[in-house]
């Protein structure tokens, strides 16, 4: 079992997807000799050919408006935003475009892309290279949206993604990349079942703390605090943020009757939102002991200087001050 | 290039065709039969009749909003395509997408697009998939001249190049994007001039003469399996609709709508063209009467045909 990071372990799903899938190919940014600005990609040109490793131009529109027209034709692309920011730059194919047509051509034509990008902040990169931008693609039907939150599931989140026969936006936030764990190498799934279900990150009765992506780790920091030693706190980790678990969040809640939400993202419209309000229009509302809480990134862009950054994000000490509040 | 005469009448037929199934949609708009609007191509068939008819099935088309007289083109069932626009379950997308988002994938259509330019880029994507999968065939992506002004023109034009992609952009070029006229939109010398920049060999053509849409569609397909470059055609235009039901053209004279439909008319310059040839009168009525009854018949089986059923279109999200 390898010890590796998001990065190194959505490196080996890759290279599993082309090696075992000759319609696949990669197209996106640096993807090539560079090895991808955050190294995910290192290697593959080498081990694939430029024919199937393609790099190109600056230019996210036609990388994923190319990717849902090869989609429809044959071809498993699998493109790259080199951050995740960029996407914006590409919002009518994927909007527009790859979300739509599986709907509005009467179910005649899939579009089975995977468009992966950086995302997060904490690296100091400041506003326009460190946002959270996967409740954005939640709004649109026809998208599911996937948020790692660890070397494993990246690994596992990304190959079946791969396979599902529709557009995945896969949020791969950039802290992930630089913590190593040993990471089990599956097999390519026969089908997709795995994207939708959240993952009980650890176990507990007394508090539900439902995150995702990198949050899940700044969660798990703040619960292992010692002035929470004496509770049983439950982690889940959505995995997707888009189709959402709430099965899993509801067989949690029924134990634990606390909800805390916690999110790097602004709250405003966001999946923390969702979560709360699809829990409180249910009967969990009347299971519930206390109001819900949701803890999130502020209403602002991502400043550069490390003390302002960590003053937007969510840290460990803001979340032991909610579930103090909520126990 | 001198046609054989089947593939003059076959030109011919086409463009009737098209302008009766738009004729006959206007009428059942105006009886107030079909939901929503639609961008009607009449005055432009000779472009989609000249462009689609020199491909084979297995060549790709990317269309657009006022994609009609394409879909027709590529061997679309016009009885098909009245069912989508009436909501049937018949209809090419079950009534999901109505007269902007027909595609035709068992003709090579890979969709009408509703985004101005939206279809550029996925051609691109399509033509990457021939080229990996080392077909013999093209796609061809119509657009309008409003599409130039996109960012995604610029970026699907230079990735078509770079990557030598087997692509075929044809700009059909109305000389309006919807009240903006083109002269007052596109800067430089030419929309055929944009193509050129990128390294991609671009002519600007009589989009109205079936016959030399039809030659040079035959001819950039033949160089572009030979050569493995793009190629760019200005096809230059008009419509006589407004842009969609709620125009009122206050955009341009009627002086000039008609000098297009007296002088300009693909239709009747070409059956000017084929009278003067030989070919008799009755023939053409005969082809006519058949185009005719094929979009009368259409008609009144799409009518007949049951509506989309409600079902659950959450679902019908996702594959």
């Amino acid at each position: 079992m390898p010890e590796l990071t998001a990065g190194q372990s959505i490196n080996k799903a890759l290279s599993l997807i082309l090696e075992k899938n000759q319609t696949a190919f990669l197209a996106g940014e640096d993807i090539g000799i560079y090895g991808g600005a955050f190294g995910v990609t290192e290697g593959l040109l080498e081990e694939f050919g430029s024919e199937r490793i393609k790099d190109t131009p600056i230019s996210e529109d036609v990388i994923a408006g190319l990717a849902v027209g090869a989609s429809m034709t044959g071809s498993r692309p699998i493109v790259e935003m080199q951050f995740s920011d960029f996407i914006v730059n590409a919002m009518d194919p994927i909007v527009n475009q790859a979300a739509k047509l599986h709907f509005m051509y009467g179910g005649a034509v899939n579009v089975p892309i995977v468009i992966r990008g950086a995302s997060g902040a904490g690296t100091g990169a400041a506003a326009q290279h460190s946002q959270s931008l996967e409740s954005w693609f939640c709004h649109v039907p026809g998208l599911k949206v996937v948020t790692p939150s660890n070397a494993q599931n990246a690994y596992d989140l990304l190959l079946s993604s791969f396979v599902d026969p529709n557009p995945v936006i896969f949020m791969e936030h950039k802290l992930i990349y630089k913590v190593k764990e040993n990471v089990t190498l599956n097999p390519i799934p026969k089908d997709s079942s795995y994207l939708g279900n959240a993952s009980v990150a650890q176990e507990g009765t007394d508090l539900t703390v439902v995150s995702y992506s990198n949050m899940v780790n700044v969660v798990k920091e703040a619960v292992a605090m010692k002035e929470l030693q004496n509770y049983s706190i439950e982690i889940v980790d959505l995995q997707t943020v888009s189709p959402i678990d709430f099965e899993t969040i509801k067989n949690s809640l029924i134990k634990t009757k606390k909800l805390l939400v916690c999110q790097e993202a602004p709250s405003n419209s966001s999946v923390g939102t969702t979560v709360v309000s699809e829990v409180v229009e249910s009967d969990l509302f009347n299971v519930l002991e206390t109001a819900p809480k949701l803890v999130s990134g502020l209403h602002s862009p991502m400043p550069s200087a490390k003390h302002l950054e960590s003053t937007v994000i969510p840290q460990k000490e803001d979340i032991l001050n909610a579930i103090q509040d909520m126990l | 290039m001198t046609l054989k005469l089947d593939k003059q009448l076959e030109l011919h037929r086409m463009m009737m065709l098209i302008r009766l199934f738009e004729e006959a949609l206007e009428e059942m708009f105006s009886r107030g039969l079909l939901h929503g609007t639609m961008h009607l191509s009449i005055g432009q068939e000779a472009s989609a009749a000249g462009a689609c008819l020199a491909l084979d099935k297995e060549d790709l088309i990317t269309s657009t909003h006022r994609g009609h007289g394409h879909c027709l083109g590529k061997g679309a069932d016009p009885f098909k395509m009245f069912a989508e626009l009436l909501g049937r379950e018949d209809g090419y997308c079950r009534g999901r997408g109505g007269s902007m988002h027909i595609a035709d994938l068992s003709n090579g259509n890979l969709g009408a697009n509703g985004i101005v330019a939206g279809s550029l880029t996925i051609s691109v994507g399509a033509a990457l998939s021939f080229q990996m999968q080392k077909k013999d065939n093209i796609v061809l992506c119509f657009f309008g001249d409003g599409a130039v002004n996109e960012g995604s023109f610029h970026e699907a034009l230079n990735l078509a190049s770079l990557w030598d992609l087997p692509v075929l952009f044809l700009c059909e070029n109305n000389q309006y994007g919807m009240s903006m006229a083109s002269d007052k939109a596109v800067a430089g010398e030419s929309i055929a001039s944009r193509g050129s920049s990128y390294g991609i060999e671009s002519i600007q053509i009589d989009g109205n003469d079936v016959e030399a849409v039809f030659e040079s569609v035959t001819n950039f397909k033949n160089e572009i399996l030979s050569s493995n470059r793009p190629k760019f055609i200005e096809a230059v235009t008009y419509r006589y609709r407004g842009h969609s039901k709620s125009d009122r053209n206050l955009y341009r004279t009627s002086d000039e709508i008609e000098y297009w439909k007296e002088e300009k008319d693909p239709i009747k310059r070409y059956i000017g063209k084929l009278i003067e040839s030989g070919v008799t009168e009755e023939k053409l009525k005969e082809i006519d009467e058949g185009v005719k009854e094929l979009i009368r018949d259409s008609v009144k089986k799409a009518l007949d045909s049951p509506m989309s059923p409600v079902t659950n279109l959450e679902e019908d999200s996702y594959a």
